[in-house]
């Protein structure tokens, strides 16, 4: 295996990134979740300008740049403040069976890079690999948001999905610009969205827990 | 002469793992003590200690059988064996074609079954609690072991514990998030075999909490003696195994020069004493568990070490 230092380092970021996805996947307290994002997307951003380096790509900085101004400061920031003004700051979410969840997660790992190895067979290592960490963040993303009750959790689950996006683009070579800025964009529309979202959640049923919800669909069953 | 010397090489091993063991356990218990602002018991206690065991009068309970007389030395044989094949100060000792990690995972469960075994022979409540418990974690820290074992055989391209640290500390394997991964695993299920503190307390005869002290509980003199004996060479070799996985630094390898060798010494009784201060450090940050919560930690355990054979399959190259 002849390995060189750029690969190592590439390696290792998004690997980095991938174990924060489980630590997210795992921590049942809000305060950590957030920090731990924050984290994430600190390690998305070394991960952009590393392959803005390798690849002589310059503007993948601009891209990194974003990454840790939306990302790592503002979003998690705002959340926090969210999170303060609902006071629920101290609260411990009940994560849905944890030894399940990060089983399936491994399982999502695995199926990502068996999805992965064939269609990247003809591509170098590096892309190869980051594909693959790059699609498990983005599954496991997905699998946050459904096991979690919480909706601040919930959007959590949704950035870092988003963490997985831009893993794979920065990845793959030729990203325009312009696409990065939209999604960047698109990303903080969504965010407030989800902010006034969570508030009239709270407003109308007292809670932030989305299975608060469930007895006003009609769903009679369980909550009688 | 060359055969002699190289039985010497592996004889010092033998000896020097346990020798070195209850000075690990009194280097652990006093800088404990010390976090703990008490004055603590001087480093050689646990020598002075098992000494006066192997002097006192063994009580067998009534009904007890050959089993129970028996299960000390067991534990204390096989987890002495799994220590010595270990390489401590240097590599391809005279008999590390033997030390293969999945026969050291065995021994070591060779020795745990005696003992839960043993636990259940005297027929006292405690024992019976003491080995299901004991059961439980190793059934779950075994396989996060096993997963350990196969990222470094991926890695190193075999399973035998000299290879395996010759290939880390001569040609560099570079920044690996697996080997990583693989260390974090490896540390949480040390923690959990060796009834350290957010699984076991070693230090407790609390009825409800305890584990490793449950089983033995039954034992004195000198069984009792082989079996502490036998924990504190277990944990001698859970250091060993780390920093001949993870920090093979100054083992003399292909060099066998007595100046290699003194270096390879220094450099693992070096490595020995920072652990056994990390430990009690590490210990203190923590608080103990409730048993229905271990499933949970050495399932981090199992997920740590599966990622880390995940990683390397995807970054093999073809």
């Amino acid at each position: 295996m002849a390995h060189h230092i750029g690969f190592d380092i590439a390696h290792l970021l998004a690997g980095s990134m991938l174990v924060l996805s489980f630590v997210l996947l795992y921590q049942d307290r809000i305060t950590a979740v957030l920090n731990v994002f924050a984290l994430q997307a600190v390690m998305l951003s070394l991960s952009v300008a590393w392959q803005a380096v390798i690849q002589d790509a310059p503007h993948l900085l601009i891209t990194a740049a974003i990454a840790l101004a939306v990302k790592a400061i503002v979003i998690p920031l705002a959340l926090h403040r969210i999170v303060r003004r609902l006071g629920i700051q101290r609260e411990i979410e009940e994560v849905i069976g944890a030894g399940p969840t990060m089983l399936t997660g491994l399982g999502l790992v695995a199926l990502s890079m068996l999805l992965v190895m064939p269609v990247g067979r003809n591509v170098s290592v590096l892309v190869r690999e980051d594909l693959a960490f790059a699609l498990a963040v983005i599954l496991i993303g997905l699998l946050i948001m459904i096991t979690r009750r919480n909706a601040v959790t919930q959007i959590v689950g949704f950035m870092s999905l988003e963490n997985g996006l831009v893993l794979a683009a920065s990845g793959a070579k030729g990203m325009p610009l312009v696409v990065e800025f939209s999604v960047a964009f698109s990303i903080l529309i969504a965010f407030i969205v989800f902010g006034v979202f969570v508030f009239r959640i709270r407003e109308r049923f007292d809670t932030v827990d989305v299975s608060g919800m469930d007895r006003f669909r009609g769903e009679q069953g369980e909550h009688g | 002469m060359a055969l002699m010397l190289d039985l010497l090489a592996q004889a010092a091993q033998m000896f020097l793992v346990l020798i070195v063991a209850p000075l690990v356990i009194g280097i652990t218990r006093k800088v404990k003590a010390r976090l703990l602002r008490r004055v603590g018991p001087p480093v050689w206690q646990f020598y002075i200690d098992l000494w006066k065991l192997v002097h006192k009068e063994a009580v067998l309970a009534m009904d007890a059988s050959w089993l129970y007389r028996v299960a000390p030395y067991l534990v204390f044989a096989t987890t002495w064996v799994a220590a010595a094949l270990i390489p401590t100060y240097a590599t391809d000792l005279m008999f590390s074609w033997s030390a293969d990690l999945i026969a050291i995972v065995a021994l070591l469960a060779t020795g745990r079954f005696a003992l839960a075994l043993a636990g259940m022979d005297a027929g006292a409540r405690f024992g019976g609690i003491g080995a299901s418990r004991e059961m439980m974690i190793a059934s779950l820290a075994e396989p996060a072991m096993l997963l350990v074992v196969f990222t470094m055989a991926l890695i190193a391209g075999t399973t035998q514990l000299s290879a395996v640290a010759v290939t880390f500390a001569d040609t560099g394997v570079g920044l690996r998030v697996s080997l990583g991964l693989a260390m974090v695993a490896f540390v949480l299920v040390a923690l959990a075999e060796n009834g350290r503190i957010p699984i076991d307390n070693p230090a407790t005869h609390l009825e409800l909490t305890m584990i490793h002290e449950a089983m033995v509980l039954e034992y004195s003199g000198r069984h009792l003696s082989m079996i502490e004996a036998a924990a504190a060479l277990k944990l001698v070799l859970y250091f060993s195994l780390f920093s001949c996985l993870f920090l093979p630094f100054g083992m003399a390898t292909t060099d066998k020069s007595a100046d290699a060798m003194m270096l390879g010494f220094g450099s693992y009784l070096a490595k020995l004493i920072v652990l056994s201060i990390l430990l009690p450090v590490g210990e203190l940050a923590v608080a103990k568990m409730r048993v229905f919560r271990v499933p949970v930690f050495l399932g981090g355990a199992f997920a740590a070490a599966s990622l880390a054979v995940f990683l390397l399959f995807v970054s093999r190259s073809f």
